[in-house]
């Protein structure tokens, strides 16, 4: 079947098509890591002492960390005195309007699909754009913030809204996390900044986009999301990343808070650089996401997660409260020398808490991925229940799929389900398709969108469509 | 005389190196159909593949024309989209694409390769109403996925469906009537019957005579160990389902 494989390979290999860098001045810091470093990048966000503070503690506990290892996608040492921690595009002054901001980044953000006009004119999604480390623009801020809505860059939340910040920041996700959380508390340099005020239903999707351009940074951003009780918000986040040789790593925290009652759904499309076809360069994706959901509250991610040489990621559920609900759906495609070591925790705390897990891996050329998931049921969840199930589809015969559930269950009235599945595309499925007048390619596309329709049907509509389109999918229900 | 819409000259094919069909001739004329019989084994499967241009099936002698054109080189989507259909024997299951938006590709992609334009959401349903009353298909599994979970009856019903909607020129049946009941073999031959059409022939594999019963061939063949032993009219097909097979192995034993 070498024509099978021939197409099979050309969906595998598509170019990465955000491969341009933008040639737009930018005020960084020298590369290094040291306290004055920390200081120096609290100093330029005129940060407050308490900040700088925190961030000193979060760089001192740092040191004292051994980088962990136990993840399969194993990368070279990262030399930690050679990334530059800050870089800002240098004409950032407050910004009132898009008008005041740089064209060429404009045209950047417009290269990427997301022109902010366009999107505060047509979508009536608001933007809020974080290139390299520092927030750009923020669109459709006043319309929010007659709702009660504030949405912005944190570096603003941290002057504008001290008081929230400080409650919140480091309480999901702690400075002494992990290394890389611990490392992004010392050095975060920006980031997006959301509060949902009691009752609010949020009138309109928030999304952020990151892009990494300058070369030779890491990307710290900072994401901290707090929906008041009773409020709902549905947040969105893209990523993209020049084709740059060396690998650059991104380790970003997120943090969200639903209080009482409150439903977040957070989706990501994440399409870092993954790297050439030999596996050179890329984005290193190590990134702490953490949700905790109070009572009757209720976290969902969703990610699609195509790009980077290597993610390393698990985006959880803390549920705490009562009756409070965690959701987790992921679609991970690997190709080339792409690795991934993707999942979930869901942290069963209160009673009745429920947690679902869909997660599905689709590895193509020399792809890998692990899937990773912890569910912990702990002593006082009565009545707990989790389902999962892990999916994984292989294309060709060089690829690897693994799933590493981990349950640990403290409460004898916990119910938990696990069903896993491997499957290759079959040539019988791709010869049907096929009889019926669909080209290969089309086929192969069709297989894979049915595959992950379960996790890309839980994405809003305008991301489902990007997600569709970075699988090299057509729409999937547009009849029916 | 018109030119055959199908014709196969002396065809040899084999799969994985051993041969299945060791010559083959047949031709089958618009607005005519033929059954093909025989015993398990006897290469009927194959044949049906190869003309629709599996893969895995090399033709290693002979050829294949349609509408007076070797297809041999053509790929399973041009001949689909030059009006080959080919309902399968075990139609497979595509999980998570619903019936209705594989359905819509597939006839927008054969529309297009015509240069004819695609049809819109409302302009299928349309389509899509009149065709499923014409197969008597529940249009719960329409929205579902393609064959999942669908009992072998439904999707042999789904297989006649697909074929009604995409209305091909060559239909070609892979024992289509086996495992279901006498129900739905009628609403699959009413189906068939309905789509007769003098510019359209259709090629029907079976084991038994019963679908015959329902959809009155203008030709049968016997394939017997990847020939065509004997040829006949529809009464040949009754002959077999009195005597069996054997009497025509001995035939061509001993001619």
């Amino acid at each position: 079947m070498a024509e099978t494989n021939e197409t099979v390979q050309a969906l595998a290999e598509a170019e990465y098509k955000h491969g341009w860098s933008s040639n737009v001045e930018s005020d960084q810091l020298p590369p290094g890591l040291n306290e004055d470093i920390v200081r120096a990048i609290s100093a330029k966000k005129n940060e407050p002492e308490w900040l700088t503070e925190w961030r000193l503690r979060a760089y001192r506990h740092w040191l004292t960390m051994p980088e962990p290892d136990w993840q399969k996608p194993k990368y070279p040492k990262i030399d930690y005195q050679n990334i530059i921690y800050y870089s800002a595009p240098k004409k950032k002054v407050s910004l009132e309007s898009l008008d005041e901001v740089d064209p060429e980044l404009l045209e950047t953000f417009e290269k990427l699909g997301i022109s902010l006009d366009e999107q505060k004119r047509l979508t009536g999604v608001a933007v809020d754009a974080v290139f390299d480390s520092v927030s750009v623009k923020t669109t459709f801020r006043e319309e929010l913030s007659k709702q009660g809505v504030i949405f912005c860059s944190f570096s603003e939340a941290v002057t504008d809204h001290p008081e929230l910040v400080k409650k919140y920041l480091g309480s999901v996700v702690p400075y002494t996390d992990n290394y890389f959380a611990t490392l992004n508390s010392a050095v975060f340099s920006d980031g997006s900044f959301c509060y949902i005020p009691p009752g609010v239903r949020c009138p309109m999707e928030l999304s952020t986009y990151f892009r990494i351009n300058t070369a030779g940074t890491g990307q710290f951003e900072r994401t901290l999301l707090i929906a008041d009780e009773g409020a709902y918000v549905s947040y969105l986040e893209g990523c993209t990343a020049p084709s740059r040789d060396e690998n650059q790593l991104h380790a970003a925290v997120v943090e969200l808070v639903a209080l009482k009652g409150a439903h977040i759904k957070y989706s990501t499309v994440q399409n870092w650089y993954p790297g050439d076809k030999n596996g050179k360069g890329g984005v290193y994706n190590f990134v702490t996401k953490r949700g905790t959901a109070h009572e009757n509250a209720k976290v969902s991610w969703t990610q699609v997660e195509t790009g980077s040489a290597i993610t390393w990621k698990y985006p959880s559920c803390v549920l705490k409260g009562d009756n409070s609900v965690g959701e987790f759906y992921s679609v991970a495609l690997t190709r080339d020398h792409q690795m991934a070591d993707t999942g979930t925790k869901m942290v069963h705390i209160g009673k009745n808490t429920k947690s679902t897990i869909v997660s599905k891996g689709i590895s193509a050329g020399q792809g890998d991925q692990t899937y990773r998931g912890l569910v912990k049921i702990l002593p006082k969840a009565e009545g707990a229940r989790n389902y999962s199930v892990c999916d994984s589809l292989l294309i060709g015969g060089k690829c690897g799929a693994h799933t590493v559930p981990y349950i640990e269950s403290s409460n004898k009235s916990a119910v938990i389900e696990h069903e896993a599945s491997t499957s290759k595309i079959s040539d019988d499925q791709i010869f049907f398709l096929r009889q019926r007048g669909l080209s290969e390619e089309d086929a192969v596309s069709m297989i894979v969108n049915g595959f992950c329709k379960d996790v890309l049907s839980e994405l809003p509509m305008e991301f489902a469509v990007e997600a569709q389109k970075l699988l090299g999918l057509k729409l999937e229900g547009a009849v029916g | 005389m018109t030119e055959p819409l199908l014709e196969i000259k002396d065809l040899h094919v084999s799969v994985e190196g051993t041969e299945i069909l060791h010559g083959v001739n047949l031709t089958v004329n618009a607005g005519e159909v033929h059954a093909i019989m025989g015993t398990n084994g006897s290469g009927k499967s194959t044949l049906t593949k190869v003309i629709a241009g599996h893969p895995d099936y090399e033709v290693t002698k002979g050829d294949v024309l349609y509408n007076g054109k070797s297809i041999l080189e053509d790929e399973p989507e041009d001949r689909a989209c030059a009006g080959i259909f080919l309902a399968f024997q075990y139609p497979v299951e595509v999980p998570g694409v619903s019936n209705m938006y594989f359905l819509r590709s597939a006839l927008n992609a054969q529309r297009k390769s015509r240069g004819e334009a695609e049809l819109s959401g409302a302009e299928f349903l349309d389509l899509v109403k009149e065709k499923a009353k014409l197969v008597d298909i529940d249009q719960g599994l329409l929205n579902r996925s393609v064959n999942e979970g669908f009992s072998g009856g439904e999707k042999k019903r789904n297989e006649i469906f697909q074929l009604a909607v995409l209305a091909p020129t060559l239909a070609i049946l892979d024992e289509t009537d086996s495992g279901l009941d006498i129900d739905a073999l009628k609403t699959v031959a009413s189906g068939v019957n309905s789509m007769r059409d003098p510019e359209r022939a259709f090629l029907l594999v079976t084991h038994y005579q019963r679908l015959l019963n329902y959809i009155e061939p203008d030709r049968v063949h016997v394939l017997l160990d990847g020939r065509i032993a004997k040829s006949g009219g529809k009464e040949l097909a009754l002959q077999l389902e009195d005597k069996g097979y054997a009497w025509i192995e001995e035939e061509a034993a001993t001619a």
